[in-house]
């Protein structure tokens, strides 16, 4: 019979919260390419974690690792209490996984596809068929349950993906990019659910390159970055990691968005940068509001028109900017 | 030692099980997709009958009707074109991410491709009986013993069997459909008209007789030809197996290790 153990690094931390997946120096290499480089991190059971990082960050890989596709080169991971390496037919019948890249066998029906997978994980017959029915109509597939994916939409087919990733009930469930492709209403939807999720018991990592998805979702966030992890903490931690607010401004004629970019320069605590828009410039600010008189004094005698000033709250925008020193989405080889 | 055995026991009974549905999964998609239909049942029907009515004729083969040389030719080359979709197959749901999900399941390793080839078997199976049929309807008749007759499918499955291993172990290689279906049928068609299939060997050229002679389809296709027709069956029946078995072990070989290598 096989015995469920505790992972050494589980039973050190002790305490009341074990963790579902810990990672500890985890390395992976292809060819040149460092893809993880020594990341360790830990997930309470029964949280959603988030592991944020631009293309390229080596997020599908740590996936890939904890889910038993790929061996890693160094470092040792536990999910569900079990070794990625030694035991992984026991982890896989603990986990569920929702690629990068929806799995969805185009020619089955979406009830075929979730009654296979259920069959794979070794339901019986009609615990599987049971499954599937409860599945697709958690996600609203119903009516679609017994056309054959390929009709399905693309957001159609990621949540038969999601819902195939549930059918064994998982401890823990991996989640590459979910909600990449959905429109924001069918994102929102798939939030609702995987919250949904999480108050049942179930532990969720889950990558994602949307900086408010991670911010809505997680309880702890991962930043990586080029295989590093390059921070670690709640959302309102990696916040306050800027030092302050953000001051922004919207300029009526772009050709202004430099002399507004030198004019605010002067009392920020950071890099003053135009966004993509072309129009507004944003910058880190100590002490916020009290310096937006004297910044819009110098805009104005600077002779620059705005349309709109204001203080925020850091976004993961912004936080990301301030611990890599480029935006989120910048590829590997810029 | 007792448990061991026990655990053994529950994981075969698994595999079988995985592979089992695997198999169905893959025949499901077989019925479903029009194109895999025509490819492997419409295709070897209209060569049967062109090769009849047009080089029929033209062909001489010594005594005896051009339809009963043929028709064990094209039942072989029947299922060593189909042997190509194992690989394209695997391949395809190498590049979806199939694979991907399946490996992340606590299932069998092996169900994944031991369930296309069984797939792949039974359509052959499906095949075979009904090119046997279509030969009867233009003037293919047997002259042998029912024994001989039964052994002719089975022969025909196993020997695709061989083929689709070598398929399957191109498939887990190149991970991309389209490149899967080029790299079969490269070495697949020379493969099958340097050989005995549709005309005698002796009438080639000596080079190419020669290697005619070895080739794995040659003996395969004299083997099928004594069988139905009651002619010798000698040598061609211990070249022919020799020729599968070697096939079978080194390709699933191959094979198994690329696909536990994945990554
Ligand atoms: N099979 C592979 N062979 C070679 N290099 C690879 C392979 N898979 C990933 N890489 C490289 O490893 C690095 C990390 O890739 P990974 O897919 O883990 O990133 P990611 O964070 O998931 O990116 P994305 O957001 O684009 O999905 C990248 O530089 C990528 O090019
Ligand atoms: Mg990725």
């Amino acid at each position: 019979m096989v015995q469920v153990r505790e992972a050494p690094e589980r039973q050190a931390m002790g305490g009341a919260r074990p963790d579902a997946i810990v990672v500890r120096g985890m390395s992976k290499a292809y060819g040149e390419i460092q893809a993880l480089d020594d990341v360790s991190l830990d997930v309470a059971a029964g949280t959603i974690h988030g592991l944020l990082g631009p293309n390229g960050a080596g997020k599908t890989t740590l996936v890939r690792i904890l889910t038993t596709l790929l061996p890693p080169d160094n470092g040792r991971a536990w999910v569900a209490g079990f070794d990625v390496a030694r035991e992984a037919t026991q982890l896989r019948s603990r986990i569920g996984l929702a690629g990068q890249s929806a799995a969805v066998d185009e020619y089955l029906t979406g009830r075929e596809n979730l009654e296979l997978v259920g069959r794979l994980y070794h339901l019986n017959r009609s615990t599987a068929e049971r499954r599937a029915v409860e599945l697709l109509e958690r996600f609203d597939l119903t009516e679609a349950a017994d056309r054959r994916s390929k009709t399905y939409s693309g957001g159609m087919r990621r949540r038969l993906d999601l819902a195939a990733s549930l059918v064994a009930d998982p401890e823990v469930l991996l989640l590459d990019e979910p909600t990449t492709g959905l429109d924001p209403r069918a994102r929102r939807e798939l939030w609702a659910v995987i919250r949904q999720l999480v108050s049942g018991g179930t532990t969720v990592l889950l990558t994602t390159q949307y900086l408010e998805e991670a911010d809505e979702l997680a309880d702890r966030i991962t930043v990586i970055d080029l295989g590093r992890v390059i921070a670690e903490g709640t959302a309102q931690e990696l916040k306050q990691r800027t030092h302050g607010d953000v001051l922004s401004v919207v300029v009526n004629d772009p050709a202004q968005a430099e002399a507004a970019c030198r004019a605010v320069a002067r009392h920020g605590s950071g890099v003053a940068r135009i966004d993509d828009d072309g129009v507004t410039v944003t910058m880190p600010v100590a002490g916020g509001a009290a310096k937006l008189a004297a910044i819009i004094r110098d805009l104005d005698t600077d002779g620059v028109a705005i349309s709109d000033i204001g203080v925020r709250q850091p976004s993961l925008d912004d936080v990301f900017l301030a611990l890599t020193g480029h935006t989120a989405g910048a590829d590997r080889a810029d | 030692m007792h448990d061991t055995m026990t655990a053994l026991r529950i994981e075969a009974r698994w595999a079988l099980a995985d592979t089992l549905a695997m198999a169905r999964r893959n025949l499901i998609r077989y019925v479903r997709s029009p194109e895999l239909l025509v490819f492997s049942t419409i295709n070897p029907v209209m060569f049967v009958l062109l090769f009849t009515y047009v080089f029929g004729g033209a062909i001489d083969v010594g005594p005896g009707n051009y339809i009963n040389f043929l028709l064990p030719g094209i039942l072989v080359q029947t299922v060593v074109f189909g042997a190509v979709q194992t690989g394209v197959g695997l391949a395809e749901d190498l590049s979806s991410g199939m694979v991907d999900r399946y490996r992340s399941l606590p299932m069998a390793r092996s169900a994944v491709m031991a369930g296309r080839i069984l797939a792949d078997t039974v359509r052959n199976v499906f095949v075979v009986l009904l090119m046997i049929g279509v030969g009867y309807a233009i003037g293919f008749r047997f002259n042998a013993s029912v024994a001989a007759i039964i052994a002719i499918p089975i022969i025909l499955v196993i020997f695709g069997q061989a083929f689709s291993w070598i398929s399957a172990a191109i498939g887990v290689s190149v991970r991309e459909a389209e490149t899967a279906q080029v790299a079969g049928f490269v070495w697949i068609f020379p493969l099958t008209f340097m050989s005995s299939m549709f005309v005698p060997v002796h009438t080639m050229p000596g080079w190419l007789e020669a290697f005619a002679s070895v080739n794995p389809i040659t003996v395969t296709v004299d083997l099928l030809r004594g069988l139905s027709q009651g002619g010798e069956i000698m040598p061609s029946l211990w070249q022919a197996a020799a020729w599968t078995v070697g096939l079978v072990v080194l390709c699933s070989t191959v094979a198994i290790t690329q696909y536990r290598r994945l990554s």
